[in-house]
């Protein structure tokens, strides 16, 4: 199973949780894991990647410990047993 | 009787939400806090006026919310209430303007965003489509980005004629449609591009923000990357009105409400000195379409080293009309008077992007 940790902004736009467990396509990447879990929380999508599934510039997405642009982005693999944890960047001011 | 107005203020950290009854004004907010605003509509052509805010989040990015209660909640789909088709592989950065169409289409909002494009919404501003005449124009490619982005910031449906719309963006100049978006046509004949080889181009020119009045829709005012121009024709040529006033940079233009010769500006230096002359804090007013200006500061200050955006001034539709303007140093002012006498409305707002206000 894999688990998706949601910071507590996005916590209302699935129902209060703050960690979604979801079963890992195979195989998996992170696209298809956001696939999975945007097609059960549809407020999310939005805020998490753009129109062409681009991942928004100032979420991160940590698999495993490691951000995912330093491995594949979107097509980075997601273990059948992965952490994702959706992190907002230090942005802005 | 004293009619309540609600000023909306959009700025670079949320919306801010000033109501007024002849008295002080009562600000709450921000709503939508740590987004862009660059947008804000009150749709008055509902029984209870429907606010619709262009919100932009760095982290969460772009949507429209919308208020039926004047601000005490908020909704927005699930989905993304503006974003391109997948054909187009584009995407939404942000909406900067959002104008409710003619009264005879109660349920059309346009919204005007970058990328330069233009979306039509038929149920009041909650879900948008792509106008495909304003992206599939074979100009689009040679459309390029402004300082400020590549925008459709100006939206004026006509107000009477149906299927007549106008749009301006940066950079990328007017165009006007008579077949309801199927298609456009340039429209920027006598506005100058300085900055072009041809100075006087099709299309390219670098405009700020158009204006017109309901009452007299054959005519427009444009304020350009240096110009400032009228049209009395329909968008279709335009004459040059800067004379009178101390520069030809800025970025708003606004009509009065009841009075379709009577205009406001806010003159900037140049292109390369954003602050307005001697930094005196002025809106100057026109009384005959232009040919003449007026410089206005009584209870502006001086030493006012900031800007006027281009959605940053208005009008309200009181009878007593108000005209509005926020600064980039986040101070919100107001004159009751068609801009004669100004009091503070706010300070120490986060930098002002746009304003809206409305009798409610």
């Amino acid at each position: 199973m894999i688990t998706v940790l949601l910071p507590q902004v996005l916590r209302a736009k699935a129902d209060g949780q703050a960690k979604l467990e979801i079963d890992a396509p195979d195989p998996a990447t992170l696209a298809r894991v956001l696939d999975v879990v945007c097609e059960r929380y549809p407020a999310l999508e939005r805020r998490l990647r753009d129109e062409n599934r681009g991942l928004r510039r100032y979420v991160n997405f940590y698999v495993d410990g490691e951000e995912c642009r330093y491995l594949g982005g979107a097509d980075t693999p997601v273990a059948a047993d992965a952490e994702i944890q959706v992190i907002p960047s230090v942005a802005g001011g | 009787m004293t009619q309540k107005v609600l000023l909306a203020i959009g700025t670079r950290k949320g919306l801010f939400l000033a109501t007024n009854s002849g008295g002080d004004w009562e600000t709450t907010g921000p709503h939508h806090p740590m987004t862009d605003v660059y947008a804000v509509a009150i749709d008055t052509r509902r029984a209870t006026p429907r606010l619709l805010a262009a919100v932009t989040s760095e982290h969460w990015g772009p949507s429209v919310a919308i208020s039926d209660d004047l601000g005490a909640t908020w909704s927005e789909p699930d989905h993304a209430p503006v974003a391109f088709p997948e054909d187009t592989e584009t995407a939404l950065a942000r909406v900067w303007q959002i104008a409710p169409g003619p009264a005879s289409e109660p349920d059309v909002v346009y919204a005007g965003v970058e990328p330069s494009a233009l979306f039509r919404s038929d149920d009041g501003g909650v879900n948008y489509q792509l106008v495909r005449g304003l992206w599939d124009h074979p100009h689009r490619e040679k459309w390029t980005p402004g300082f400020g982005g590549m925008a459709v910031h100006s939206v004026i449906p006509h107000p009477t004629e149906a299927g007549r719309i106008t749009v301006a963006m940066s950079t990328g100049g007017v165009y006007v449609s008579a077949d309801g978006g199927k298609s456009f046509d340039a429209s920027n004949d006598g506005i100058k591009a300085y900055f072009l080889p041809d100075p006087y181009p099709e299309f390219g020119q670098c405009v700020h923000k158009i204006a017109q009045h309901p009452d007299r829709p054959d005519r427009f005012y444009a304020q350009n990357h240096h110009g400032v121009y009228r049209s009395d024709d329909n968008a279709k040529t335009w004459q040059s009105i800067a004379d009178g006033l101390p520069s030809d940079f800025g970025f708003a233009m606004v009509v009065h409400p009841h009075q379709p010769d009577t205009i406001f500006n806010f003159p900037l230096t140049a292109d390369s000195m954003r602050f307005p002359p001697d930094g005196r804090c002025r809106v100057y007013r026109s009384d005959d379409a232009g040919s003449s200006w007026t410089a206005l500061g009584d209870g502006l200050p001086d030493d006012f080293w900031s800007a006027v955006m281009r959605d940053a001034m208005c009008v309200d539709d009181a009878d007593e009309a108000g005209v509005y303007f926020g600064s980039r140093s986040g101070e919100v002012y107001a004159s009751r008077d068609g801009g004669e006498h100004w009091t503070q409305v706010a300070a120490h707002l986060p930098d002002v992007l746009s304003v809206r206000a409305a009798v409610i």
